[in-house]
């Protein structure tokens, strides 16, 4: 603490991949062995089968660069345990595949720290206090690199998020530095390592057009149409065609792309995850079953002719609403990009720099979180992340960041199921939360509270919904018949809290005004 | 505020009538407890108390972590480890009256992991083996749970190990590190991370599996007590703690002699002698509590005293990085001496070192020679006593053999490593090292006069540090990485103690120096 300097950054960085060390032996889901799988795969198989491979049930659909991404991994893999990279060895563990594995998570991670590090640099330090721990950079800091959702995600439920929100954040420090070029290159990298990041894709786009390929405004923020630079357009679009040729051309010389395609865009599965993730969509159920069991008690409904419905009980599966239109892909489809319209408007609109950008950025992850097809709970980091960023700059922000971020990564709690993870999860989310609070706080004391009675409430009332989801409810009967209630409840709980805080982030955006001092840059 | 103030007075005027004296201690204590709720609400800025939430958060989260590998004697019959100590003693007090606890019977084989702790541990497993009974009754049944091992088992006895730390040992730190005068809320709250974060205790307890916070909280309680002048409470928190576990006997002296140079202070002939009084009767009435049930029959007190104090079984057992241990390598001691010439030679030897910080103590008493005494203490009976156990110095470099036997291998890289930076960076030691930090500029002042040359002390110091630090890591790694020659077996293990026993000498001496050269002025100039 007393190191000062940049001294602080590290002391940050180690301490928290020594905590991600000491969780090496905690619990991993099914993704272990889907990446164990992975990396199997890459390594035996030539390129051309990588995408029709399908002796275990988790079949390989990342985009490319992920694919070489486990391809390289894998050499190092045979170091440690050869029998991991039998692609028959279903479900193999070992000590050295956990370690192997758990490990390359922590190391990749590096680039995530590297990313945080460069958007801290991004931050203004008009605020600076005194006191290091007053900092917004500090803050700013602590809230990324200690983020509760990466860490169970990542290192207790195993996935490698970190290094590929490490490649989003550093595309964003460099688009607020004004080098485009390499944002762009980042970005589309990006893409070709896990697709979702297309729902953050319009922003880049639109903020790349209109700063980059554009180079001048009128003077009242319009745009001036006569600075089209051409060189600018040709080059963003070098980049682009360059890096997915790279990624996507060897499959459309063999021939395979509509393959590829199937496999990343997997439209079978239901509406919802099996846990439905906090969105629009957890509600639209919840209303439906409500009024099935409503209907049902008035005899509005035939009994007969409902549909066996077990939404929550655990596999991934199509689901058909009883009331309520049933939804499909397109719907889900036009519903985002609706959501998303307005944000994109108001970038081209009112331009407001790297700020307006990320407001961009955070409502399009929100958006498509709210009415995606098939999204996991998971997804809300896309927005959690940005929205730091934004955070330690303005009081208005810091409040909707501090719903948003409770909600969500309460809404995660359920990935984590086991007992002896419980004490982990809940002790980490009161270390980031307390932690979140009592810093925006003193960041912003000298402004109105961030958050108004009825928000504190609602925050508030996520313990008891806790105690009671893991510790009364259990000692229920209503367990064995109603198992899937506590889900139900912790998601179409939190889906309110970040309808609101979606909402709200809105409201705010569309109805905020360019300063004039803005206007004249 | 008022609030508060008006809660500490309802409070204070009750204990009013049990203590008439000492009521600015109390005073002091409950203003500490009522702080934290109203501290909590009155600030927003980024005050000590959020602060001190998030370092005990952090703290329980590496507890727990650790807590997730894996335990001494996992899954190795026939004897596994102190895992399976703990809950055999949980059956046999569960199962077995009162007065078979200590006594071999048909029920009860001392042999097998015989109870061998004061009573107090005895209730403490028998609380567990009461909840251990209502979740599942074949965690403690008599006999047939022997060796007894399963998932839902080890959680619940990490969770007996993680509330018994949370309910005693952390509320101490806390206190006592709010209770540190003269610092800045920064400082004291990194103190607070440093003590929490402590490795040594952490792995023995949540890795290796040990109950050392229970005793080693109720000292510290006792501490902070005495630090609050509030002697009475603070004698019987330290009697709870040396009735949990015999090792804090090491501790016991400076409590003795600090207690007792207090007395004479105010004088043997009035105030001091009731006080003496009340202390020995509060003293005399919290042992006999803790002994109730053993006080019926002679025979059962002498039995618990001697499984507590087993002299029949040498001078040192193990590798432990004592004088006798150390000085084996050269002379065989154990072979040459008879067992009733070693007892009387440690007890001589320990005496002699325990001498002068002890007389300093009795007619100097102050709290600052209090706290430099309780480590010196300490470090005399481990370093001169008889029958030592390495895990009794909760030094994590000592226990590194104990802990690769467990498979804690990673957890102590890490813990070690991050506790290392964390006292690197919050204390600045290669920064700002004088010998006024040191506390050693009373001696090195009085050496001057000798010495002419003796001038770069810190230097002296640091490089002393880094060279500590260097052999400690390579030792550490050979013995995890490099497999020992075949003639010497035990290479690692020796020189890892030999080591260690060159640092506690080293430091035997420094604190010795520290004390004796503390003048009177300046103690009371800076108690803390």
């Amino acid at each position: 603490m007393a190191a000062g300097g940049r001294g602080w950054f590290r002391a940050l960085a180690l301490g928290v991949s020594f905590l991600k060390c000491l969780l090496i032996p905690a619990y991993y889901s099914t993704d272990f062995e889907v990446h164990r799988n992975w990396l199997a795969i890459t390594h035996n198989l030539p390129l051309s089968q990588w995408y029709y491979e399908a002796t275990s049930e988790w079949t390989l659909d990342y985009p490319p660069f992920f694919a070489w991404f486990e391809f390289a991994l894998s050499h190092v893999a045979k170091y440690f345990d050869p029998k991991m990279l039998v692609i028959e060895n279903l479900n193999y563990t070992s000590r050295a595949t956990i370690f192997f594995q758990r490990f390359s998570v922590i190391c990749t991670d590096l680039l995530f720290i590297y990313a945080v590090r460069e958007c801290c640099r991004c931050v203004n330090g008009k605020r600076a206090a005194k006191d290091i721990l007053e900092k917004p950079t500090f803050i700013l800091a602590v809230l990324l690199l200690w983020n509760f959702g990466l860490l169970i995600v990542d290192h207790i439920h195993f996935q490698y998020n970190g290094f590929l929100f490490g490649l989003m954040l550093l595309s964003v420090a460099r688009l607020c530095q004004k080098r485009y070029l390499e944002g762009a290159l980042l970005f589309a990298v990006l893409l070709h390592f896990k697709h979702i990041y297309v729902y953050v894709a319009p922003a880049y786009g639109i903020y790349l057009l209109r700063s980059y390929c554009f180079t001048a405004n009128n003077a009242d923020g319009s745009l001036k149409w006569r600075s089209f630079s051409l060189l600018h357009v040709t080059l963003l679009g070098l980049i682009v065609c360059l890096v997915s040729a790279l990624s996507l051309g060897p499959f459309i010389v063999l021939g395979q792309l509509p393959q590829v395609i199937s496999r990343l865009f997997p439209f079978k599965r239901g509406l919802c995850h099996a846990y439905w993730a906090p969105n629009f969509w957890a509600l639209y159920n919840a209303v439906d079953k409500a009024l099935t069991i409503f209907g049902l008690k008035c005899n509005f409904l035939d009994p007969t002719k409902i549909p066996k419905a077990s939404m929550t009980g655990g596999l991934v599966q199509e689901f058909q609403h009883t009331v309520l239109p049933s939804v499909t892909p397109l719907a889900t489809l036009i519903c985002t990009f609706i959501s998303i319209l307005p944000s994109v408007f108001c970038l081209w609109f009112k331009p407001q720099g790297p700020r307006g950008f990320l407001q961009c950025l955070v409502l399009c992850a929100l958006s498509s979180f709210m009415f995606g097809w098939h999204v996991h709970e998971k997804a809300i980091l896309l927005a959690i992340l940005p929205l730091s960023l934004l955070s330690v700059q303005r009081a208005k922000d810091a409040g909707i960041y501090l719903i948003l971020t409770t909600t969500g990564h309460f809404s995660l709690f359920p990935l984590l199921f086991t007992s002896p993870e419980l004490p982990i999860k809940i002790l980490l989310m009161l270390l980031f939360t307390v932690y979140s609070f009592s810093s925006l706080k003193s960041l912003f004391r000298r402004e109105r509270p961030l958050l108004t009675w009825l928000e504190t409430i609602y925050l508030v009332q996520l313990v008891p919904l806790e105690i009671f989801c893991e510790i009364i409810f259990p000692l229920t009967p209503w367990k064995r018949h109603f198992p899937f209630v506590p889900l139900l409840l912790t998601s179409v709980y939190c889906a309110l809290g970040v309808t609101y805080a979606w909402l709200k982030l809105y409201l705010s955006v569309l109805t905020e005004r360019i300063p004039a001092r803005q206007k004249a840059e | 505020m008022f609030l508060g103030g008006e809660r500490t007075g309802t409070v204070s005027s009750a204990v009013k009538c049990l203590w008439n004296k000492n009521l600015d201690g109390i005073v002091a204590m409950f203003m500490v407890f009522f702080q934290v709720p109203f501290g909590l609400l009155q600030r927003p800025a980024m005050e000590k108390w959020s602060l001190m939430t998030i370092t005990v958060l952090l703290a329980l989260t590496v507890r727990w972590t650790v807590s997730l590998g894996s335990y001494s004697g996992a899954g190795r019959p026939p004897m596994y480890g102190d895992y399976e100590a703990q809950r055999h003693w949980q059956e046999v007090t569960y199962n077995l009256p009162i007065r078979q606890w200590y006594f071999n019977t048909s029920d009860n084989n001392l042999l097998y992991w015989g109870l061998d702790y004061p009573p107090l541990t005895a209730y403490h497993s028998f609380l567990c083996a009461y909840i251990a009974k209502l979740i599942n009754p074949d965690w403690i049944a008599l006999h047939t749970s022997r060796g007894y091992e399963s998932q839902p088992h080890k959680l619940f006895m990490r969770t007996t190990v993680f509330v018994a730390d949370l309910l005693v040992y952390i509320p101490a730190v806390i206190l006592y590190c709010f209770s540190l005068k003269e610092t800045s809320t920064k400082k004291k709250v990194s103190s607070a991370l440093c003590i929490l974060l402590y490795p040594g205790l952490i792995l023995i307890d949540h890795g290796h599996f040990q109950y050392n916070s229970v005793s080693l909280g109720f000292a510290l309680w006792g501490v902070l007590c005495l630090s609050y002048d509030w002697d009475l409470l603070g004698s019987v928190a330290f009697c709870l703690a040396l009735n949990y576990k015999q090792m804090e006997l090491y501790h016991s002296l400076p409590f003795f002699c600090y207690l007792l140079g207090k007395c004479f202070k105010k004088g043997l002939k009035g105030k001091g002698l009731i006080l003496l009084i009340k202390i020995a009767g509060t003293v005399v009435v919290s042992f006999a509590v803790c002994w109730l049930p053993f006080c019926t029959d002679m025979a059962q007190i002498m039995q618990v005293l001697r499984r507590l104090f087993p002299i029949d079984r040498g001078l040192f057992e193990d590798k432990v990085a004592n004088i006798w241990c150390s000085l084996s390598v050269l002379i065989k001691i154990k072979n040459i001496v008879s067992p009733q010439t070693q007892l009387k030679l440690s007890f001589a030897v320990t005496f002699l070192s325990l001498l002068p910080t002890c007389i300093k103590l009795t007619i100097q008493p102050s709290l600052r020679g209090f706290k430099f005494a309780l480590v010196s203490c300490a470090l005399s009976f481990f370093l001169f006593s008889f029958q030592v156990h390495e895990k009794s110095i909760l030094l994590v470099s000592v226990m590194l053999p104990l802990l690769l036997k467990d498979g804690l291998l990673l957890p102590y890289a890490v813990t070690t490593l991050a506790f290392l930076s964390i006292c690197v960076a919050s204390f600045s030691i290669f920064e700002k090292t004088s010998a006024e930090d040191l506390q050693l500029k009373p001696f090195s002042l009085s050496l001057k006069g000798y010495v002419s040359w003796f001038k770069s002390f810190p230097k002296i110091v640091r490089s002393l540090f880094l060279l500590s630090v260097t052999l400690m890591g390579l030792l550490s790694l050979a013995s995890a990485a490099v497999s020992p020659p075949q003639r010497l077996p035990d290479l690692f293990p020796v020189s890892v103690s030999l080591v260690s026993c060159l640092h506690f000498l080293l430091f035997w001496v420094y604190f010795n120096i520290v004390i004796l050269w503390d003048s009177k002025n300046r103690s009371q100039k800076k108690i803390s």
